[in-house]
């Protein structure tokens, strides 16, 4: 029993990060509205910096500034990755939404369902 | 002496969130969007300004107190702006305050 | 204590992540992912992780939401009901979010010391940051110096995102501005406000080697200084500050200024992207490198964020 709530205690940080990611999924592959889509990618990225920070982080640790009289600190090195993941992230959402503008001068509309009726017309 | 700003830091920032708490309270409670406005203007502001200023009687003479204090000037001067664009939008695309109506009191 | 204000900020991520999702009015997602990534960077500053906080700040809740309103205002800004059931997705979700669970389990407890990822390279950076190259923080000695080729071809992202929209969806030039009389207090205001957030912004490029900082956030700052004045005083003026073919070459100029430090080391006998040969001691190298490196940083990120931003805007007339 005490390891179940040890247990617990370690690794609710990692499972809630999945349940983002799950909603972020759904958002995607569910709702036919382009921009919600481009939206829900956004929400699933950065619950996934959630995921690299949290393991970044070690317990009793400060900041990874170095400074006097202080020696834990936390990894510095996710920090780096997500760092570079957030602006690559910025980028993918602007082309994307870069593209459903585009998308919607096109076909008028921005909704999945509609542009697969007006391709298949074709 | 160390005591007593450790006492007035902590009422500030209870204060603070006790403000932050009624401005809460008033977004989900008022009627009209134009209410709602004004709830978090007046006590976002002032919750905000408490909390910095309970923070700054934390951080003594030093570097962190300037920061914060310039912190304290741009909320003050940002948050009422924020909330007259808001206000200013919402009139500029007709929506209507809710007016008190004699007729059914 | 501190869990307690992790499991406080992941529970209103989750409510919020569940409102964006069921939210049919497109101008309220757009406001609610700006919530998202406000959270977000206040939890990733309870997680120890200040750079990266900042940086989600800037960019998450600030550069996103605005092209995210943007597109809302250029396309539809109301959702249509999905026409589809949504038992599908939610089994496949549910399937993968499983797996996923069953995954972390084997996962070493969170915060622990002797985790894997905390061996091997991270304690060798924190170990010979102060004597190699003497920059207190190390997220920006890493960011700049050990891993500095990364950096480089993540400035080579950003660059070709710039170029990316600019080929998608063009630039016009407007001449037509707004009218003066109703906007007052937002007009002072931002004038007021702009020269004190470029300031910020070359404060925090220039000490993102002792506090939180660096390129990408004082970019983004800088960037949105500009933004606020386009928001107040209308594209024509703002196009009139800082005109487009000026904001080209400063992208670029930013991404050749990261080269040409690299190319340097060669040509002063060192390998690509050495700093220790550009001055005479090798701390003092590493510190005028990582100073040039963020600079050509900051340079092209603030570019391409307006070059961003004008290329949506000026689609609307």
């Amino acid at each position: 029993m005490h390891d179940v709530i040890h247990d617990l205690l370690g690794h609710y940080n990692y499972w809630i990060v999945i349940i983002l990611m799950m909603t972020g999924f759904y958002t995607v592959i569910a709702r036919p509205n382009l921009v919600k889509k481009i939206i829900g990618l956004f929400i699933f990225q950065t619950s996934v910096f959630i995921l690299f920070i949290s393991m970044a982080k070690i317990e009793g640790g400060t900041a990874p500034i170095i400074e006097e009289g202080l020696s834990v600190y936390s990894n510095p090195l996710p920090h780096v990755l997500i760092l570079t993941a957030i602006v690559v992230s910025l980028a993918t959402t602007a082309l994307g939404l870069a593209l459903v503008v585009r998308i919607h001068d096109a076909y008028g509309t921005s909704n999945e369902d509609d542009i697969h009726v007006q391709d298949e017309a074709d | 002496m160390d005591t007593v700003v450790q006492i007035l830091s902590w009422i500030l920032l209870l204060g603070g969130a006790v403000f932050l708490l009624i401005g809460a309270i008033g977004v989900l409670r008022f009627p009209d969007f134009y209410t709602r406005l004004h709830a978090v203007s007046v006590c976002d502001t002032l919750g905000a300004g408490l909390v910095l200023v309970g923070l700054m009687l934390q951080g003594g003479f030093s570097l962190v107190t300037v920061k914060l204090l310039l912190i304290f000037y741009f909320m003050m001067f940002s948050g009422p702006t924020a909330v007259h664009a808001l206000a200013q939008a919402a009139l500029r695309s007709k929506l209507k305050p809710l007016v008190d109506d004699p007729d059914s009191r | 204590m501190e869990h307690l204000i992790d499991i406080v900020l992941l529970g209103l991520l989750m409510i919020t992540g569940f409102a964006i999702v069921r939210m049919k009015s497109l101008l309220a997602v757009a406001m609610l992912t700006s919530i998202y990534s406000l959270l977000s960077a206040l939890l990733f500053v309870v997680l120890d992780a200040v750079d990266v906080a900042l940086t989600e700040a800037a960019i998450g809740a600030g550069i996103s939401t605005i092209l995210m309103l943007a597109t809302v205002t250029l396309t539809r800004d109301e959702e249509e009901a999905p026409r589809h059931t949504p038992l599908l997705p939610l089994a496949v979700v549910t399937v993968t979010g499983a797996a996923l669970i069953y995954g972390t389990l084997d996962m070493p407890h969170y915060g622990d010391p002797a985790a894997p990822v905390h061996q091997h390279v991270a304690s060798t950076y924190l170990h010979d940051t102060p004597g190699e190259i003497g920059v207190p923080n190390v997220v920006t000695s890493v960011l700049a110096s050990y891993r500095g080729y990364d950096t480089l071809g993540e400035v080579t992202v950003i660059f070709t995102a710039g170029a990316g929209v600019l080929a998608l969806l063009g630039y016009r030039t407007r001449r037509r501005n707004i009218q003066t009389r109703k906007l007052v207090v937002l007009r002072v205001i931002a004038k007021l406000f702009f020269p004190l957030i470029l300031l910020f912004a070359l404060y925090v490029l220039f000490h993102g080697d002792f506090g939180p900082g660096g390129g990408f956030q004082a970019g983004v700052i800088f960037a949105t200084g500009f933004i606020l004045y386009a928001l107040a005083f209308g594209l024509g003026n703002a196009q009139r500050v800082i005109p487009h073919p000026l904001l080209r070459i400063m992208a670029a100029v930013g991404v050749l200024m990261y080269a040409a430090v690299g190319i340097e080391g060669i040509l002063l006998g060192g390998k690509f992207l050495e700093y220790g040969v550009l001055a005479d001691d090798p701390v003092t190298g590493q510190h005028l490198g990582i100073m040039l490196i963020e600079l050509g940083v900051g340079i092209t990120v603030a570019a391409v964020m307006l070059i961003i931003y004008y290329s949506f805007v000026s689609r609307r007339d």
